[in-house]
């Protein structure tokens, strides 16, 4: 840790945050003090309550614990943000490393596919598409963010395999007679993991305020599921009665948002000097 | 010049074409029966919902009906609200002065914030001012808009109650201020760092340190050498966070009640008025396909080495 901190205080920070947010997901159970979607029996005594001793962040409208909330929405943040990001990295790495092998016809396709889905703004798009599911729920938000994200990957892909096609090692399995897939598997792919994890851990940023974004619209993961977004819109009408349970949500939000922003650039910095802009 | 600008028009339409059939597909995926929602009646006798689906070409193969709906699309037709009883062109064009001035209003923060944060931060590398804007921009990257505003509403409307909370208030600055410090902070943050890098990367290079030798003053250097040769790599970043400035408008608009296109998409998806919905989202691709198109071009005539490489092929 010492030494990741003197080669790079950006992903040490990014990789501390992180961590952050795994450990709270893991130990949801035992760090929350309650339950994160129980509603009290004395509603009208509980609810909207400051933070006290008891609630340090306070409780929502219906009397839940806004911390306990809050450290339990860490799992639907994880689950859809990586969840979408390892299926998005999946059709990226397949459609770019494709298409830069193949070249030619297959290549201008699957192009012209990709520039066609960043032809859209991506949230209207998400927005878009989860109106014609009709049905908002957690699954349909990680496939839709899927189907958004394995555009960039597959950009990154492609221009990385063309590199590597150039190189001599490439060439010279190609004249040992090795097959095309033991080509992009063995010699392709690895020498692409390290932009490839780079655009990951961004897309992985990217998923996470796309889903507080549509659930906050109320399009995207439904009641009572302690989604950060979703908290949001529910406080929204008490913002400036009681802000305590639009703060707090928000604020996770954004230090993960910004611990994984974090990660994805000192990433850059230690795995591909050359990457630096 | 000429040839880079025609063939970048003639790699625009299998975009356009890739658009409109994303959104066909996307209208034909959905579920609902778009004879029960044209026509209001939740039962209606099948054989007359028979003899609407023939009427509406429902039944014809996917492709005939691929070319009908582009033909309509040309022909400026986006469809009609199931809701409203009316195109949904009227809907947009109702709601498009809105959107567009806090867009314009939004886009002008960014780009003034994020030019002069960048330059000063490279100026004056790894001072205080440099590692404040740079931890500035970060924060704005990182925070989900809709959040910015909500706490923009707080501190600004709410506890020191220098500026409304919320609504079009007839398009007055003090109404447009908050929308406007929301949707631009995100690009801002994209703007300010790419001008520092770009800054960064030109004066390292031999000319500047010659304009420097020769005794020119700090302004001269950095108005007429630096900032000229940077300005291509900014360019292209500004216009794209400028284009996706727009992916902020749903949001942003639903936060500050605002009565724009993003928030009439909003609420059409609620409503389930699923051609209202299609409608906007294919105004919203094509404006921002629009720009990036602009900036492709514009970039092609700041940038001599790509005007030539247009020529040469």
């Amino acid at each position: 840790m010492r030494r990741l901190w003197r080669r790079s205080k950006t992903a040490t920070v990014g990789l501390v945050l992180t961590a952050l947010l795994f450990v709270s997901a893991a130990a949801a159970p035992l760090l929350a003090p309650h339950a994160p979607e129980a509603v009290p029996r004395d509603l009208v005594r509980a609810s909207l309550q400051p933070p006290s001793p008891r609630h340090p962040l306070g409780t929502d409208l219906l009397g839940r614990d806004v911390l306990s909330r809050v450290i339990y929405g860490a799992r639907i943040s994880l689950l859809v943000g990586f969840g979408a990001e390892l299926v998005a990295v999946v059709l990226g790495v397949a459609v770019g490393m494709l298409a830069g092998y193949a070249g030619g016809w297959t290549d201008a396709l699957l192009m012209r596919l990709t520039d066609t889905f960043l032809a859209f703004p991506s949230l209207v798009l998400a927005i878009a598409m989860m109106a014609a599911f009709q049905q908002p729920g957690l699954l349909n938000v990680v496939v839709v963010l899927s189907l958004l994200g394995w555009t960039g990957i597959a950009r990154v892909m492609r221009a990385q395999t063309l590199v590597v096609m150039g190189r001599d090692f490439v060439q010279s399995a190609q004249a040992a007679g090795a097959g095309t897939l033991r080509i992009l598997l063995r010699y392709v792919l690895p020498n692409c993991l390290a932009p490839l994890m780079v655009a990951a851990t961004i897309g992985i940023a990217g998923n996470i305020l796309a889903e507080a974004g549509l659930s906050f619209l109320g399009i995207g993961v439904s009641p009572p599921t302690p989604s950060w977004g979703l908290m949001l819109a529910q406080g929204r009408s008490e913002l400036t009665t009681h802000p305590w349970v639009t703060i707090f949500p928000g604020l996770a939000i954004m230090l993960t948002v910004l611990g994984l922003n974090l990660l994805g650039d000192g990433l850059r910095d230690l795995l591909d000097p050359q990457l630096r802009r | 010049m000429v040839t880079f600008s025609l063939r970048r028009l003639l790699a625009f339409i299998p975009v356009l074409l890739g658009i409109s059939l994303m959104m066909f597909l996307l209208n034909v995926m959905a579920p609902g029966d778009p004879v029960k929602a044209t026509t209001g009646m939740p039962r209606i006798d099948p054989e007359v919902a028979a003899r609407l689906r023939a009427e509406l070409g429902l039944d014809d193969p996917l492709y005939v009906q691929y070319g009908r709906y582009l033909g309509r699309l040309l022909r400026g037709d986006l469809g009609r609200s199931y809701q409203q009883r009316r195109p949904v062109l009227a809907v947009i064009a109702e709601r498009l002065e809105p959107t567009a001035r806090l867009a314009v209003a939004a886009m002008l923060l960014a780009l003034l914030g994020g030019l002069l944060a960048g330059l000063l931060a490279a100026v004056r590398q790894a001072t205080w001012l440099d590692h404040l804007v740079m931890v500035g921009a970060l924060l704005g990257i990182s925070t989900p808009v809709f959040w910015l505003g909500m706490m923009l509403i707080l501190l600004f409307g709410a506890q020191l109650g220098w500026l409304p909370i919320s609504g079009y208030g007839g398009g007055r600055l003090s109404h447009l201020l908050l929308p406007a410090v929301t949707l631009g902070a995100l690009q801002m943050g994209y703007i300010a760092r790419m001008t520092r890098a770009a800054v960064l990367e030109v004066i390292r290079q031999d000319f500047v340190r010659m304009a420097r030798a020769k005794g020119l003053a700090e302004r001269v250097v950095i108005g007429r050498h630096v900032l000229k040769n940077a300005l291509v790599p900014v360019v292209t970043v500004t216009g794209l966070s400028l284009a996706n400035l727009l992916a902020g408008a749903p949001l942003t608009e639903t936060v500050f009640a605002w009565p724009g296109i993003g928030r009439a998409l909003v609420t059409a998806v609620f409503m389930r008025d699923l051609p209202v919905v299609m409608g906007i989202t294919l105004f919203f691709a094509l404006v921002y396909a629009g720009l990036n198109l602009l900036v492709d071009l514009s970039y092609a005539f700041l940038d001599p080495r790509i005007r030539q490489a247009g020529q040469k092929e």
